[in-house]
């Protein structure tokens, strides 16, 4: 049990995946203009962010290492990423069209996430994963994701009215808001020892 | 009768702008400045008269450059209490361009980007004081021990640069039980940490900044929300670990004394641009500077917190506004946020 708390702090505060290892970062920049497509962003990314851990978890250990292709883990796990955010929209489509339409477009979206893949990948690398550790080291860093990505949006909110220099508006001062934020963030290094 | 007709604000005769807050901020810095002098020797002091015209000439090369009147935004004293908490924050024995770096940093990148006063999100000194903290931890770590301090002509030469700092150096209370935490025995030997209070020195370096916290509330510069959330969020979270492993983790008051504790509680988390704004998101903010100085300091990997604990929430109280936006008086509860 003790395990599993371990990783969801490391995932989520002490190797966050935005504002420590620097993935997802277009999501992060792109849909943080406002609070509440935030939320829904993050809603979105919690769930395919899960669910492609896992996927791609039972693709290595059932398909890629029994045949020995654990080469081929970049290309599958895109596909199996595909396909999970592809499945997701259909059943999210059909079960809860108010949910659906809340999501729009940022469902598709994901699939070119980095954080995702970033995530599929680094699962794999670590010794000894397992079913449950995949489970939580993904929602762990989907949680570490909405967390950023929500605080970013209510500080951007702020930001958009502030007066910023010319050459400093829009992008650019999100990207160093981002950028000091990672330094407040260096304060959790050290915190848990993975 | 003739009506004399004046529009509002009726208040503009009474001396209530900016730069006279900013100077009562400056005053109430004097005793914990006095008692890290007394202590430490001379370096706060050097390093305080040498922040300052940095800080101004980094704020008015800014605003020359964007073409606004510069001395309207200088008499404000802004930067001055930038540059001073910063300087007070950093170690005695740090070089010139230790403080360069950082206050250059604080004026420019943390609050002129952003617009200047009023508008920067994160606390401009707290921005300086990581960046040092992580880019030259060996500097910013070096405090003297207490009653060792260095004569004003070795302050200056540590202050130039021209002499090592290795003789004065020593590891502050913090520092000292963050070593031996679980070793008992060589907790009780340690000197540093028998001290009245707390740390030795360093309780009354906190005392002092307690005494200046307390003329700044009296003053009503700052209301009690904020200190009062950090010092409890700080204390409740370390009584229940003290109380179940007192070797471990130390008492609540030597974390409400060691450190900066007092410095960041009142001066610090209090600065009114960067803190959230409504009576309980002030109270959630302090608290939650407080819990986090307490985790890092246990748990984390550098001895003190409180630069750290204040960017953290700086980044959240957008957040924590959202969601406390008090009711207007004669409307149900606010629109945005609380109401759902």
């Amino acid at each position: 049990m003790t395990e599993y708390v371990l990783i969801l702090i490391s995932a989520v505060l002490v190797n966050n995946f935005v504002l420590v290892q620097f993935l997802g970062l277009c999501p992060f920049m792109g849909v943080s203009n406002k609070v509440e497509t935030a939320m829904g962003m993050s809603l979105a990314t919690t769930f395919v962010l899960t669910l492609s851990s896992v996927l791609s978890y039972l693709t290595w250990q059932y398909i890629l290492v029994p045949f020995s292709l654990e080469y081929l883990r970049t290309i599958s796990f895109i596909l199996v990423i595909a396909v999970a955010v592809q499945f997701t929209e259909m059943f999210v489509r059909k079960a809860s069209p108010l949910l659906y339409r809340v999501l729009g477009v940022f469902l598709p979206l994901i699939t070119s996430n980095c954080a995702v893949l970033g995530v599929a990948l680094l699962n794999v690398r670590k010794e000894e994963t397992t079913f449950l550790s995949s489970l939580t080291y993904g929602f762990g860093a989907a949680l570490g994701f909405s967390l950023v990505l929500v605080l970013f949006a209510a500080m951007r909110e702020r930001i958009a009215v502030a007066d910023v220099p010319e050459a400093f508006r829009g992008p650019s001062i999100g990207l160093i808001t981002a950028g000091l934020m990672s330094l407040a963030f260096m304060g959790f290094s050290g915190l848990i020892k993975l | 009768m003739a009506f004399i007709t004046v529009t509002s604000p009726h208040t503009t005769q009474t001396g209530n702008h900016t730069g006279a807050f900013m100077r009562q901020v400056l005053y109430a810095t004097v005793p914990g400045l006095a008692v890290l002098t007394w202590l430490f020797g001379f370096g706060t002091l050097i390093n305080l008269l040498w922040a300052i015209p940095v800080a101004l000439a980094s704020e008015a090369l800014v605003l020359k450059a964007r073409g606004r009147d510069v001395r309207f935004f200088l008499a404000d004293y802004s930067a001055v209490v930038t540059a001073v908490l910063l300087a007070l924050a950093i170690p005695p024995t740090a070089p010139w361009w230790l403080t360069l770096v950082g206050v250059s940093f604080s004026i420019v990148v943390a609050k002129q980007i952003y617009g200047g006063l009023g508008m920067n999100p994160f606390n401009p000194a707290m921005v300086g004081y990581v960046l040092l903290l992580i880019s030259f931890p060996v500097e910013m770590t070096r405090w003297i021990a207490p009653h060792e301090a260095p004569s004003l002509m070795e302050s200056v030469q540590l202050f130039l640069g021209s002499t090592s700092a290795d003789a004065f150096t020593g590891a502050t209370p913090l520092d000292t039980f963050r070593t031996w935490a679980g070793d008992a025995e060589k907790l009780a030997s340690q000197a540093i940490l028998n001290g009245k209070l707390a740390g030795q020195g360093w309780d009354w370096v906190n005392l002092a900044f307690l005494v200046g916290g307390l003329y700044l509330v009296w003053r009503k510069i700052i209301t009690w929300h904020i200190p009062v959330g950090v010092l409890a969020g700080l204390a409740l979270t370390a009584t229940p670990f003290w109380l179940y492993d007192p070797v471990r983790y130390g008492t609540p008051v030597f974390h409400l004394f060691s450190g900066a504790a007092m410095l960041g509680a009142f001066f610090i988390a209090t600065d009114p641009v960067s803190a959230a704004t409504s009576r309980l998101g002030r109270l959630i903010y302090g608290f939650l500077i407080g819990v986090l100085v307490w985790v890092i300091r246990s748990h984390g990997g550098y001895p003190d917190a409180m630069a750290f604990a204040v960017l953290l929430m700086n980044l959240s109280a957008p957040m924590i506004d959202y969601y406390t936006q008090p009711r207007t008086y004669g409307h149900k509860a606010a629109h945005r946020g609380a109401s759902r």
